[in-house]
């Protein structure tokens, strides 16, 4: 592919923040979400009145929580004037909204796109766990269930933790693959949020604390579940040549994966052993002259800790089906070991910024900004940023300038 | 293991395109679409076939006969529904393992479901003023080959 044509070329990071982020802060989302919005305009070292693009995901809908302000909430709050804007959840996962202000920056609608993602599940469930977060508020009553959840609900089968399950029970079957091996993908985050000041959970967790938590939804424990909170991350989308002069030293937008060539669906992948992320991580390959070996850091999704393994193989990181083996033990993806892999702690660890923090984690590290957790065997040049699971994937490929 | 009381349930909304796949089970048949010009069965159910894109589709009985394709114990009270824990599975049908339904399998003790069990459909019925459904749910198919595991197949690395 001609270089030329590979248009997120032309967009990089050039700012990152976050609000406070907790179990449950009790303070408005919308607060939370320009907390993290101004936050990311001041890192860049741009006035407010350079932004000239905003996207987020999924908008201003979804169930209770799970949206913590949408673009219009925030276009209004902010008085931002837009060459460019867009929102929605029927995207290339979280981070396809990102991928979108990248696309916009190089066709020229805009040359600083503010991107944020908000969530707000910590104090959206109160004190009725994922329960309180569920379709009818969980309760009996007149609701019916209607388009993809027409397909799971009635089956009480409502959550996203019961659909990749059924992925990671697939892999298992066919690879073998145990608990043993996924519990390295807990362990090795909680390990690295002791080092992250702002993750929720930060105590040590033993193999003995995974293996002995209560099932959720077989082969996942309470601890494969990432950790419902309330925070925002925002980020600056830049044209590379309006990047030049600010604060940081840009992070390049190497490539991106956006595709899906299976169908769009969680119960009726052709190949269940893997997901939407064997397409999009495939096509990111396409789009570079690096290969997976010059990855140094890799930031990938573990809303539940199957969707990491799945999303190594994927990105061509592990050979399909070798996950298991590589994450044995832990000690290849740990900080210090030959792929270091979710160094703020995940959501499982960190909390469930829902994509976003993967991309900010990302970025600190290439900019070498990570304090304590810092990757130093080597300051890593190239890393991946990949979220989603399922039918919802996107992911991209970031180098330090 | 008797499987009594009729669980609470949130019922699929009836509608023109996949009501029929809801009440199907009345007579105790599973249905699925299929498309009259190349026999192509569609689910979920759509308003056109994907492949010649002809719109010449009806419902058609399948034989109720299937395997489990994937499937997870839940214990996890994420809402009212059946005693826990229970098995939520994807099946998919012996006439096309391409098409396969979300579904439960009872019938069996949780820890006895394997990928690649055979099973076979049995309904769920549910009444309301939003009009009466027959969930297809599955149990262990006791006409099935004991020794037959196709999708052991499909295994890699044995």
């Amino acid at each position: 592919m001609d270089a030329n044509s590979i248009l997120e070329r032309r967009a990089c990071v050039t700012g990152i923040g976050q609000s406070a982020i907790g179990r449950r802060l009790g303070i408005n989302p919308l607060e939370l979400t320009l907390d993290s919005c101004v936050a990311a305009v001041e890192d860049a070292g741009l006035e407010m009145s350079d932004i000239d693009g905003l996207v987020t995901y999924p908008g201003a809908a979804g169930p209770s929580g799970f949206s913590g302000a949408g673009a219009v909430q925030v276009h209004e709050a902010l008085r931002l004037k837009l060459g460019w804007h867009d929102s929605g959840i029927e995207a290339p996962g979280q981070l396809g909204s990102v991928i979108k202000a990248c696309l916009a920056v190089a066709a020229g609608l805009a040359r600083h796109v503010l991107c944020f993602r908000s969530v707000w599940e910590g104090t959206a469930q109160g004190t009725k766990g994922r329960a309180g977060l569920m379709p009818g508020g969980g309760g009996r009553g007149n609701f019916r269930a209607s388009g993809f959840s027409e397909w799971t609900l009635p089956f009480s089968a409502p959550s996203a933790a019961v659909w990749i399950a059924m992925f990671a029970q697939r892999h298992f079957h066919l690879y073998g693959t145990t608990r043993e091996q996924m519990a390295q993908i807990a362990l090795n985050a909680r390990a690295n949020a002791a080092l992250n000041p702002d993750a929720i959970y930060r105590d040590p967790m033993t193999m003995d604390d995974y293996m002995s938590a209560r099932l959720i939804s077989t082969p996942f424990g309470l601890f494969d579940c990432d950790v419902p909170c309330d925070g925002s991350t925002a980020f600056v989308i830049s044209h590379v040549d309006a990047a030049r002069d600010l604060r940081h030293t840009p992070v390049r937008v190497e490539a991106v994966g956006t595709a899906l060539l299976g169908r769009p669906s969680w119960d009726q992948f052709d190949d269940l052993s893997t997901m939407a992320n064997r397409d999009a991580g495939a096509q990111l390959w396409t789009r570079t002259e690096l290969t997976p070996s010059d990855v140094d850091i890799v930031e990938a999704y573990d809303g539940f800790s199957f969707l990491t393994m799945s999303w190594l193989e994927a990105l061509g990181l592990v050979p399909v089906g070798e996950s298991g083996p590589f994450v044995e033990g832990g000690q290849r993806i740990a900080r210090d070991g030959e792929l270091p892999l979710n160094t703020h702690g995940g959501q499982l660890s960190a909390g469930r910024l829902h994509g976003y923090g993967f991309l900010h984690e990302a970025v600190l590290q290439l900019r070498g900004e990570a304090g304590e957790r810092q990757v130093t065997r080597k300051q890593p040049q190239v890393g991946i940023a990949a979220a989603g699971g399922g039918n919802t994937c996107g992911c991209l490929l970031l180098t330090r300038e | 293991m008797a499987n009594t009381e009729v669980p609470f349930r949130i019922l699929p909304e009836l509608n023109d395109t996949s009501g029929f796949f809801w009440k199907s089970g009345e007579d105790g048949q599973l249905r699925f679409l299929r498309c009259g010009e190349c026999g192509t069965r569609l689910h979920p159910p759509q308003p056109m076939c994907y492949v010649e894109h002809s719109k010449n589709l009806a419902p058609e009985p399948v034989s109720g006969r299937g395997r489990v394709h994937s499937f997870s114990i839940n214990y996890q009270p994420w809402m009212p529904g059946p005693e826990l824990p229970f098995v939520v599975a994807i099946v998919e049908i012996e006439e096309d393992p391409r098409v396969r339904l979300t579904t439960n399998i009872v019938g069996c003790a949780p820890e006895d479901v394997a990928v690649g069990m055979p099973v076979r459909v049995t309904f769920e019925h549910h009444s309301d003023e939003g009009g009466d459904v027959w969930l297809p749910l599955f149990e262990p198919d006791p006409d099935a080959d004991a020794n037959s595991k196709s999708d052991a197949a499909t295994r890699k690395g044995e």
